[in-house]
């Protein structure tokens, strides 16, 4: 009997402790120290409205914006209310069909070679705002021609946005999509 | 791997055996009751909590008793999760106005985060109100993981006492664990993690115009929410030009370090650590790494210390780290080298398929390895796209029973169980009386152990076994031919060793994952933990036998790798049969055509 009475009590102590002290706590020092990301990164232009979110992609598909990761999120691309991956299967033919549809569609955009990877196949989250800088690069002639303006203009402004790899050595190289394509509509 | 996944490797491992003593002997100070650098802060709330909730803390429990109190605890944590599940939209903190959960869905979550499992049926960002997040479900990562720990604690006073019942009090044992362990490391752990970039707030969902717009055909419903269909049987369509989104908000970076640190793994959003909010750098996704295996790590050296010899605990995390560094050379290497079928698409040969690009490929598979090997099952990673080898690999690890570091306190105790077995099978080959930590093993000590090894591995195969012949089940499968055996066994498997990662094509939310996972978890997970508990309560009467020249000494390598054999002959016994008609198949397959 005495166990149930500790039990009880013991839990709504802890769900107090743990539940509202601590979560309490943690926003306290966010907001004290790091409040711009406690809030979600967001970007904003000079009136202070938000554009986005830096660390959750957008959908393009227009040519004269930089492409994203493919997303397998439901209804539509990066719908961020419905994080998630493909979860196809690498023998599924349903998927190797889509991989050949994104291909294609890279193709006819006048690509050649081999297509990177994270070109083709979809991201985690469904909402990666990055693409490696090799696939930022390929699409530069598209994305230079759509625009009117020349190549190294557009090369330029790939090599200002790559985030090399953080304290020199963790992750991979990469190009924040959503970042570029405004940096490039403010040309 | 390139230079840089080299180094990246590297440092992780430095750092993590760096932090195995510190914080190993540390966490043996907090259970033995001694004086640590919080006592000055934490003492006064200790005692208060003892005081108001009625326990004494000088009472030590035999095994029934602490086992009947974790069950209790365990109990109460059930109940009022079910029931918050079941009126969060009467509650408050709902921005969202999130309705509440069914009662099948509901029982399932509610065991999955009692039992540590965290297996989600459920898309967090659409079904979970900030309350049920906060006050539930982080809440129970927090008393879940404490819950093992003690248990573990428990079974290694067990190995050390002599002559008594008694193996500590589980109030006093959960307490501290939650005080001086788990709250500290959370606290620092979560306010890394924001300032990477995962969010930490109460706001409600923000919406952002989309610079540029997207459309989608949405299929039309009727008014009972069925899809119309045309003359051809094809389903009506409507095209909707989607200008703005919704971005999930929340108190995430407070629930993320528990989650990682308790190995858990429920995350607040669905795409777990994959989500930008929940893992936004390649730092914050190493800092996961290490929570999840932190713990789990220095738990072999509070061991060490606790039975007076840490050369034992080092053997064990020998072992550990052998087959966690074997599993993730074979994965990196698999995934690295890609899936043919795309290649001859014209595709880069890597598998990017379900993986982000921040993390890189070794980043991604160390978690994968990580998640797995413990029984966190937190993912930054779609297992489900993995190649079929790859996905073989944490389908492998869980299947061994969460021992590569393992859960908190349960994979030191199930561990325990594999070191008894492989003294009592190499005691019958050298024909002595099998010893371990100078306790005789007997007729009972074996059968516990048997008890805590097979449960899990028998109930995946019935249960999968039932699954395949189960219409609803085989529903589920969102993947064809061999590879829907794989989502269905690493679902059971998943549940039944408490882990939660799942190959998440599988519709899970239906009746037969729902209510069958309630059973795997809920025998998973008390089944080993009575068992071992029933195991100490029986070590702890024997007498101290000192080593003879006769003793297999276990703190040695020749231990360690029989050790090692024995877990890998258990399990491949157990499961090569499922493994060759899953991921094999599959992979004779992709690499055939």
């Amino acid at each position: 009997m005495k166990d149930i009475k500790s039990a009880i009590l013991l839990f709504i102590i802890l769900t107090i402790i743990c539940g509202g002290i601590y979560p309490a706590i943690v926003t306290g020092v966010a907001y004290a120290l790091f409040p711009n990301q406690a809030k979600g990164s967001f970007i904003t232009d000079k009136a202070g409205k938000e554009l986005g979110s830096s660390l959750i992609g957008q959908p393009f598909s227009d040519p004269k914006y930089f492409w994203p990761r493919p997303s397998a999120t439901s209804d539509f691309g990066f719908n961020a209310m419905a994080s998630g991956g493909s979860n196809a299967g690498p023998t599924n033919p349903d998927y190797l069909k889509t991989v050949g549809d994104r291909v294609k569609a890279l193709r006819d955009t006048g690509v050649t070679g081999k297509i990177p990877a994270d070109l083709a196949q979809a991201s985690a989250s469904g909402l990666d705002p990055h693409i490696t800088p090799d696939s930022a690069l390929l699409q530069v002639p598209r994305v230079a021609k759509a625009r009117g303006v020349s190549n190294e203009i557009v090369i330029k402004a790939v090599e200002h946005s790559i985030e090399g790899r953080q304290l020199g050595f963790m992750g991979t190289p990469r190009v924040n999509v959503l970042e570029l394509n405004l940096m490039l509509d403010k040309l | 791997m390139n230079s840089y996944e080299w180094l990246q490797i590297i440092i992780f491992f430095v750092v993590l055996l760096a932090l195995v003593k510190p914080l190993g002997s540390f966490i043996a100070k907090v259970f033995q009751g001694e004086r640590t650098f919080l006592s000055p802060v934490l003492i006064p709330y200790e005692k208060l909590i003892y005081r108001i909730s009625g326990v004494k803390p000088e009472e030590d429990m035999g095994w029934q008793r602490y086992a009947g109190s974790v069950l209790l605890f365990n109990l109460a944590l059930l109940v009022s999760l079910f029931v918050m599940l079941m009126t969060q939209h009467l509650l408050p903190l709902n921005p969202q106005k999130v309705p509440a959960f069914t009662w099948q869905l509901a029982l399932n979550t509610a065991i999955s985060f009692v039992t540590n499992t965290n297996w989600q049926a459920y898309v967090g960002e659409q079904a979970a109100s900030y309350f049920t997040q906060m006050v539930g479900l982080a809440v129970h990562n927090f008393v879940s993981a404490a819950t093992g720990m003690a248990i573990a604690v428990a079974v290694i006073r067990g190995f050390v006492r002599r002559k008594t019942s008694l193996l500590g009090n589980f109030w006093v044992d959960m307490t501290r664990c939650t005080l001086y362990i788990l709250l500290p490391i959370s606290i620092i752990a979560a306010s890394v993690l924001v300032s990477q970039g995962v969010i930490q707030n109460f706001s409600d969902y923000k919406t952002v115009p989309l610079v540029q717009s997207t459309n989608y055909d949405k299929p039309k419903l009727d008014d009972k929410g069925t899809p119309i269909k045309d003359a051809a049987d094809k389903p009506v369509t409507e095209n909707v030009v989607v200008k703005e989104v919704q971005i999930p908000m929340g108190p995430v970076a407070s629930q993320e370090a528990i989650k990682e640190l308790g190995t858990n793994g429920g995350g607040f959003l669905n795409a777990n650590s994959a989500h930008p909010f929940e893992n936004p750098t390649p730092l914050s996704n190493m800092l996961e790494i290490l929570l999840i295996l932190l713990i789990p790590g220095a738990l072999t050296y509070t061991f060490g210390v606790m039975v007076g010899n840490t050369r034992q605990g080092w053997m064990l995390l020998g072992v550990m780290l052998v087959i966690l560094v074997g599993c993730f050379g074979v994965l990196q290497g698999v995934e690295s080298s890609g899936n043919p079928l795309v290649a001859k698409l014209g595709v880069q040969s890597i598998n990017m398929e379900g993986k982000e690009v921040r993390f890189g490929m070794a980043g991604s598979n160390l978690f994968t390895v990580a998640t797995t090997g413990t029984s966190c099952g937190a993912v930054n990673t779609m297992h489900d796209s993995l190649t079929p080898i790859g996905g073989m690999i944490p389908l492998s690890l869980i299947l061994l029973g969460e021992i590569i570091f393992g859960g908190v306190g349960s994979g030191l105790y199930t561990m325990l169980a594999f070191a008894i077995i492989a003294v009592f099978v190499s005691g019958l080959m050298i024909g002595r009386t099998p010893e371990y930590l100078g306790k005789k093993i007997e007729v009972r000590e074996m059968w516990m152990s048997i008890l805590v090894i097979l449960t899990a591995g028998i109930t995946v195969l019935i249960l999968s076994g039932i699954a395949m012949i189960t219409p609803q089940a085989v529903a589920s499968m969102a993947n064809p031919g061999a590879h829907g055996l794989s989502e269905v066994l690493y679902a059971v498997a998943s549940m039944a060793n408490n882990n939660g990662s799942a190959f998440a094509g599988l519709n899970a939310n239906v009746n037969f994952f729902n209510l069958f996972g309630y059973l795997a978890m809920t025998v998973g997970r008390y089944v080993p933990a009575i068992a071992v508990l029933a195991m100490a309560g029986s070590l702890a009467e024997k007498k101290y036998v000192p080593p003879s020249l006769g003793t297999l000494p276990t703190d040695k390598a020749p231990f360690a790798i029989w050790l090692t054999l024995v877990i890998l002959i258990v399990g491949a016994l157990t499961f090569f049969p499922a493994l060759a008609l899953g991921p094999i198949v599959e992979h004779l397959m992709m690499v055939g055509t």
